[in-house]
Formats: C-alpha cells, sequence, structure tokens
C-alpha cells in the first residue's frame, strides 16, 4: 500500500522535530561549555548564539536583552519560539499524533514522556545548575525514540520520510554550529579590519568577534567543546590524533562520509532515503548536487580567506532546495 | 489499615462487585479479595500509577469547549467491573438478534416498507425523520446489512435485570478505550491476570477488519481499506487513529480522497492515485458528500454517495443507516424483533414515552418530576432534562420545549443504574454506570465480551457521559468455575 501524502509529510516533519530537539539541546550545550572555557573579561555574548542561527528577529521581538536567561529561554522554554524545545517537542507530539497508525505504540509513548518531562522540568534548566542534567535527558530522549524507530520500524515509506526529515535537519544544525565553532575561534585568529572588510549581511556576526584580536590559546579547548557537543571528539581523535585545529575538525564536520554527523554523511544517508522512494528523479539531482559541493569544498581555504560564513550560509540555502524539492515531489500530490 | 468490604453499602442498588452484608458476587470473588488485602494507600498509589499510565500512552479525549486544550487524559478507575459469563451469554445473544432485526428494518425501510405497509411502524415516523435519507431508496448494501458496527447502551435495575437504553448506529464510539482500559488495568494489577479467568478483549480490531474487509466490492484480491475521520480536532480523533493504526489501515481525511471519472474512489498517495474499497467512516451522513448533502461540508469527498450506489466502494455504516437510531423508533424495536424474526426480544427495553403520541405526551408533561426526557436525535447527553433533579424553573422551561416539538422528545422513567466500587477522594464509594458493548455484522456476527463501562464520578449522578465528568472502568466477563 503506498503512502498518503499528507501522512508522508506529517512523518517528515516528526523527524524534523525530533533531531531539532536534539539539536537545539546540543546547541544551547556546547555554547554553554564554550563560554565556561573563555578567559575573563569573556569576549562572547550569548547573543552570537542568536545571531548565528539566524534568530535575531524572532528573539529581539519578545526580548530586550540578550543575557544568558532571555537567551537559554528563549531556545528551551518559549513556547512562543517556534524553534524552542518545548515548541519542537509539541509540534512533533502533534505531527505523531496524526500518524499514529504508522508509528509502533513505543514511539508515541516515547514523545509523550519526552513531553511531559518537558513540562515537568523545563523550567528548572533555566538556571546553569540543573541545565547541563536537563539537556543531556533531553539529548537521551530522543536518542531512544531513534532507537526504538531503528528497531522497530519496517524500512518502508514512513521509515524513509521519518529519515529524511532527521537527515535534513541535522545536517542544517551541524552546520549551524561549526559556524559557532569558527565565530568562536575567528576573534583571537583575525584583525579587526580584515573581519570589517566582509559584506554587509555579516555585521550581527561580526560585533561577536570585533571584541577579540589576538592569537586564542585556547584554540583548540573550544574545538574540543564543539567536538564533544556533537559527541565526536572519539571519533575525531581516531582519525586525526595527534591535534584539534580548525581546519581539521571543520574538514571533519563538513566532509566525512562515515561519521553520522557529519554533513556529508547526512547528505549521503538522506540520498540513501530518498532512493527508496517513488518518483525521486528531482530530489536525488538537487541532493547529488548538495553532496558534490561539500565534497570539492576546500575547507583550509575557506577559513584562510574568511569565506567560511558565506559557504556555510550557501550550503543552507542548498538545505532550503532539497526540502522544497521533497515537497513538491511527495506532499503536493496532485491528480 | 486494609480496605474492608463491610464499610462498603450500594444503599439498596444493584452493585456489580459486592452482593450485600460485604460479600462479593462469584464474577468478583478475586478482584474483591485482592482489593481487600490492599491498604487505602496502596489503592491510592495504583490509581495515581494508573493516571500516569494513561498519560503515558496517550489515552485522551476531546471536549469541545476547552478552547485550544484539544485533548485532555481518559479518566478511568482501577477497580474493574465484572460481569459473570453465563449472564453475558444472555446479553450477548440479545444484542446479535437486536442488531440483526434493525438491519433487517434499515433494508426494509429502503426498499419494500413492507413494515410501514403492515403499520407495525407509522410510516410517517420514519419517512419525516431527520435520519432518513431518500438517496439511499433503492440501495442493496452487501449482505443486506447497513448497520455494521453497533453500540448499544445498556443499565441495569434493581433487580440486576440488563436493559438496551439505546442503539447507536451511525458512529458509535468508545472501542479504542474499552480496548485501552484492558491494558491500563494490565499494567496497574497484573497478579489479578494470573488469578482470574476471564474473556479477552484484544481481538475486536481483527473482527472489525474482517466485518469491513467482507463489504469490498472487489472479492477477489486484498481489500484497501480506510478510516475516514473529519480530523485531529474531533473528539473521537484519538479512537479514529487507534483503530486504523490497530487495523493497518489508513487513516484518512476528507481531502486525501477523490471520486475519479469511473466512479471509483481513489485517495492521494506519494506514489499518486490509489483505489479504495472500504470505507469506514467516521464523519456524519449529512458530511459525507457535498454533492448530495451539506455543500459547505469540506469534511466529506465530492461524488462519494454516487460512488456508493453505484457499488464501486463500500460505506459503513452505510448512509441512512441512522433512520434506526433514533430514541423513537427505538421504542418499535421489540416489535421489529417479532416482525422480522418471530422471536421475542431478549434483551427488554427501558419503558418509554413517545411524546409524538398525544396521550403519551400528557403524561410526560404531568409527571416531568419523575421523568427523564431526551431529544430523540441527540447524543453524549446533550439536550435532556433529569426530572427528578431538575429545578421547578428548569421543569417548565423544558415543558414549553416538548409543547412546541414533541415529536423530538421521548421520557423514560428514572431506571436506577447499577453501581460498582470506585475509588473517590474519601475511599471506595459505589457509583453508577452503564455500560456499552459494540456488535458487529457483516458476513458474520461478533459482539465484544463486556464493552465500555461508563461510570458516574459524582455521588448520586446519572450522568456517565465522560464529556460531563464521567469516568470508565474496564469491563471482565468471568467464566465462574
Amino acid at each position: 500500500m503506498s503512502m498518503l501524502s499528507r501522512v508522508a509529510e506529517r512523518i517528515y516533519w516528526l523527524g524534523r522535530y525530533l533531531e531539532r530537539i536534539e539539536n537545539t539541546a546540543r546547541l544551547v550545550s556546547v555554547y554553554g561549555n564554550v563560554l565556561l572555557d573563555l578567559p575573563r573579561p569573556a569576549t562572547l555574548q550569548w547573543d552570537t548564539l542568536i545571531a548565528i542561527t539566524g534568530s535575531a528577529p524572532a528573539f529581539t521581538e519578545r526580548y530586550t536583552r540578550a543575557d544568558e536567561r532571555n537567551v537559554v529561554r528563549f531556545y528551551l522554554a518559549d513556547d512562543s519560539n517556534p524553534s524552542s524545545i518545548v515548541s519542537s517537542a509539541d509540534s512533533a507530539r502533534e505531527n505523531a499524533r496524526t500518524v499514529r497508525e504508522m508509528i509502533p505504540a513505543s514511539i508515541w509513548e516515547g514523545i509523550n514522556d519526552l513531553h511531559i518531562y518537558l513540562q515537568d522540568n523545563v523550567d528548572g534548566a533555566l538556571a546553569r545548575r540543573g541545565r547541563d542534567a536537563f539537556l543531556s535527558r533531553v539529548i537521551e530522549y530522543c536518542q531512544t525514540l531513534v532507537g526504538c524507530m531503528a528497531g522497530s520500524m519496517s524500512r518502508d515509506a514512513a521509515y524513509h520520510f521519518l529519515r529524511a526529515g532527521r537527515y535534513l535537519e541535522r545536517a542544517d544544525m551541524t552546520s549551524r554550529i561549526v559556524d559557532v565553532g569558527t565565530a568562536n575561534v575567528f576573534p583571537w585568529r583575525q584583525g579587526q579590519s580584515q573581519v570589517q572588510s566582509q559584506g554587509q549581511g555579516q555585521a550581527q556576526r561580526q560585533s561577536a568577534r570585533d571584541d577579540g584580536a589576538e592569537e586564542s590559546p585556547y584554540e583548540a579547548i573550544l574545538w574540543m567543546s564543539v567536538l564533544r557537543s556533537l559527541e565526536a571528539l572519539q571519533m575525531y581523535r581516531r582519525l586525526v590524533p595527534e591535534r584539534v585545529l580548525a581546519d581539521e575538525v571543520v574538514d571533519f564536520l563538513l566532509r566525512d562520509e562515515n561519521f553520522p554527523r557529519a554533513v556529508a554523511n547526512c547528505l549521503m544517508a538522506l540520498q540513501s532515503c530518498l532512493r527508496h522512494l517513488p518518483r525521486n528523479e528531482l530530489a536525488l539531482r538537487t541532493v547529488a548536487a548538495t553532496i558534490k559541493h561539500v565534497q570539492e569544498a576546500n575547507i583550509a581555504g575557506l577559513l584562510a580567506q574568511q569565506g567560511m560564513f558565506d559557504y556555510i550560509d550557501q550550503l543552507q540555502i542548498e538545505f532550503n532546495e532539497l526540502h522544497a524539492a521533497i515537497r513538491s515531489t511527495w506532499f503536493e500530490t496532485a491528480v | 489499615m486494609k480496605f474492608s468490604w463491610h464499610d462498603y453499602d450500594s444503599r439498596g442498588f444493584y452493585d456489580e462487585l459486592i452482593g450485600g452484608r460485604g460479600v462479593a458476587r462469584p464474577a468478583g470473588k478475586a478482584v474483591a479479595k485482592h482489593i481487600r488485602s490492599l491498604t487505602m494507600e496502596e489503592i491510592r498509589e495504583r490509581q495515581r500509577a494508573a493516571e500516569l499510565a494513561v498519560k503515558t500512552m496517550g489515552i485522551t479525549f476531546t471536549v469541545y469547549s476547552e478552547g485550544t486544550n484539544i485533548d485532555r487524559a481518559w479518566p478511568y478507575d482501577i477497580i474493574p467491573r465484572t460481569i459473570s459469563g453465563s449472564d453475558w451469554d444472555r446479553v450477548e445473544a440479545g444484542l446479535v438478534q437486536r442488531l440483526t432485526a434493525l438491519n433487517l428494518f434499515i433494508d426494509d425501510v429502503y426498499n419494500k416498507q413492507k413494515i410501514l405497509k403492515d403499520g407495525v411502524v407509522p410510516r410517517d415516523l420514519i419517512v419525516e425523520s431527520g435520519n432518513f435519507r431518500a438517496a439511499c431508496v433503492g440501495k442493496r448494501p452487501k449482505h443486506g446489512v447497513w448497520a455494521h458496527i453497533c453500540g448499544s447502551d445498556l443499565i441495569r435495575d434493581k433487580d440486576g435485570t440488563f436493559y438496551v437504553l439505546e442503539d447507536n448506529l451511525r458512529v458509535p464510539s468508545g472501542v479504542s478505550y474499552m480496548l485501552e482500559n484492558r491494558k491500563v488495568t494490565k499494567r496497574v494489577f497484573p497478579e489479578l491476570f494470573a488469578a482470574e479467568n476471564m474473556r479477552p478483549i484484544g481481538e475486536y480490531t481483527s473482527h472489525l477488519f474482517a466485518t469491513l474487509a467482507s463489504l469490498s466490492p472487489r472479492a477477489e484480491r486484498r481489500p484497501a481499506v480506510v478510516v475516514l475521520t473529519p480530523g485531529i480536532y474531533n473528539s473521537a480523533y484519538f479512537e479514529h487513529s487507534y483503530l486504523a493504526q490497530q487495523m493497518g489501515a489508513e487513516l484518512v481525511e476528507g481531502s486525501d480522497l477523490f471520486v475519479g471519472s469511473d466512479d471509483c474512489v481513489y485517495m492521494r498517495t506519494i506514489a499518486g492515485p490509489a483505489r479504495v474499497d472500504v470505507i469506514y467512516r467516521r464523519i456524519d451522513d449529512l458530511f459525507l458528500d457535498p454533492e448530495v448533502f451539506n455543500p459547505d461540508s469540506a469534511l466529506g469527498v465530492p461524488g462519494l454517495m454516487r460512488a456508493w450506489l453505484k457499488g464501486k466502494v463500500a460505506l459503513a455504516n452505510a448512509p441512512g443507516a441512522g433512520v434506526a437510531d433514533d430514541k423513537a423508533v427505538y421504542t418499535y424495536v421489540p416489535d421489529m424483533i417479532r416482525y422480522y424474526l418471530d422471536q421475542d426480544a431478549i434483551l427488554p427495553n427501558v419503558e418509554t414515552y413517545r411524546c409524538g403520541e398525544h396521550e403519551a405526551c400528557a403524561h410526560v408533561l404531568q409527571h416531568l418530576d419523575k421523568l427523564v426526557v431526551k431529544p430523540v436525535n441527540e447524543s453524549g447527553g446533550y439536550g435532556m432534562l433529569m426530572g427528578p433533579t431538575a429545578s421547578a424553573q428548569e421543569r417548565m422551561a423544558f415543558s414549553r420545549l416538548l409543547r412546541a416539538n414533541p415529536r423530538n422528545y421521548v421520557a423514560q422513567p428514572l431506571i436506577s443504574l447499577s453501581t460498582c466500587p470506585t475509588v473517590c477522594g474519601g475511599g471506595i464509594e459505589p457509583r453508577h454506570l452503564d455500560l456499552r458493548p459494540f456488535v458487529l455484522q457483516g458476513a458474520k456476527h461478533y459482539v465484544t465480551p463486556g464493552g465500555l463501562t461508563r461510570v458516574a464520578l459524582k455521588k448520586g449522578s446519572y450522568v456517565v457521559n465522560s464529556s460531563q465528568g464521567g469516568g470508565s472502568k474496564d469491563t471482565w466477563i468471568v467464566d465462574c468455575t
């Protein structure tokens, strides 16, 4: 039996929202840890995170001060922010509710448990003390769900759409986390004048980098934080045992084809999902072009010429195009 | 301190569990004994665990007036309601007899109309009923069956006799809660299951699928069965989704379906259009097809009635089946059983006054303080008058409604609903309940062993509807050895 277009769309979004919950938890966690690693006076503020994730308009609509409490609330507990963890959990649950007949009961129950956990605990995570435990628990819930799906779902269209949503979302978030890393490192690497030579569109990001200009003695520590947030440290070390440096880390997180949170791996996993679906020509063409763009990237060159921000912006535009191809092919089935 | 049944008093009502002087009925021995072995604190702890299980399992229902809060946790009481197997066998036979006669009646009404010509049921009552669908005249659905899924509401009087209160032949709901209640009980009282010999209920969805599949117009292949829901904001959405999931059927909304130029029904899928054979529709007749019924309906499928009339798709229940689901027509069911089957009704009706009849109406108006008056066409307990508990003012207002449109009402004496021990704030107290078993008819019959027990959680109340603060219980048919 073939799958309803409406159901396919909801399952795809279920995959995206669950991944978004986990990724947002990782993002907030890594940022908190990066800030802890910085020397005082801190050269980075929480508003950098807002700028990097492209959330500045949504944030300034709701808050005046981009301090830790507000930013963390915005990402975790703010139900008026559609990308916050609580909103994503609401959306995941609503999508799951409308496709309950397609997913095993254990997954529906797991989503409810996560939902209940968030309701009961999210306020305690606004202060630093309870936050790490909270975020770890949220990530654990998400990973349990992914495990349930892998262990109990038939490899049919529902599974492929669920994973397609997950991998596209994950590729997007890994690229944003790379952005966090480069934004954190660059203040020490680059002089102020070079930063200012960049395009107007980068203004918000620059503000974060304008403050510091000396060489960073903390670069390795910062990149280790980034890797840790993606649970990538051990896998990275097995590949590059001797050092943790920007070129290698960014290369690993964008171009590694074996690490499951690396952009290239996500895109290839997405590609294999799409191969199982009917009428997949447009979507396969689009994903192949993006994969090529990632494979051919010269990371060291981009970093040396401050081209990384533009490159990641371009990648994110391509992710949007990929989403548009999926939507027009399978979700807007005309008679 | 352990709980003692000697402190329990059902005040003269028939109690399902405790026969009198704190002694359990045979079917309830194991349950009563187990409750007795627990302290009140342990019992409350189980009740809390059950409420958490209900939340985790996502068992919800919807209340219309709650704004954005579209689903609420399903209210469930941990003490099961037990019925003996021998009592049940009789109820089961009565329900099969009743649905068989009702289907013969509906088929007759839309075809030869013999029962109307013979004057057993008044013609006006049927053809002027808001539930009679002229568009269905002349249609012969497969097996001659129109109502494939029926939910009948039963109550037990003071002496324990089962009565039928009403038959729901349109889109009866509640069966998913019956199934989920059993699962919750298994989580909360696993030890009881080993000690008790109860009939399993889990096969309902296989029987439902088999019933639906037996209606398929294309008998040669595995039929494509779908559940048609009005969508997530419907009060029974949980159930629609649940049944689709359990049957492995597609859950569709109106916009997922279309009728092709060949008059067949198709669903929009990721691979293109796919033919549909059987639609278990959970939307009312009048929303099914904007071309025939309500033109503003966005829930239905344009052309669906054409496809059904041409036999390209089966609809369950069939459009028009509601003609027999009317509290005035209800009063004729014993006559139908005699007329079509030449048998006496195994399950009695509750004595009912048809307010459309002049003499009955006068009697009802005179005795409003002793009667329950119900609109013939509503469900969910809406728009009714509980005479004995209503204020004089309420009765006055209601008598005006009644006089204005007597045909729209029936009245019944206040039947004393049976009780069952229920966990309340203060401990364990008797609460009134009813029972909704589900009956299937396609190529064969099936009756759920037990059904959905609904319980009025307020002391002394008879209102069991979940939309008005009612709760529910797991229902056990126990074969005593």
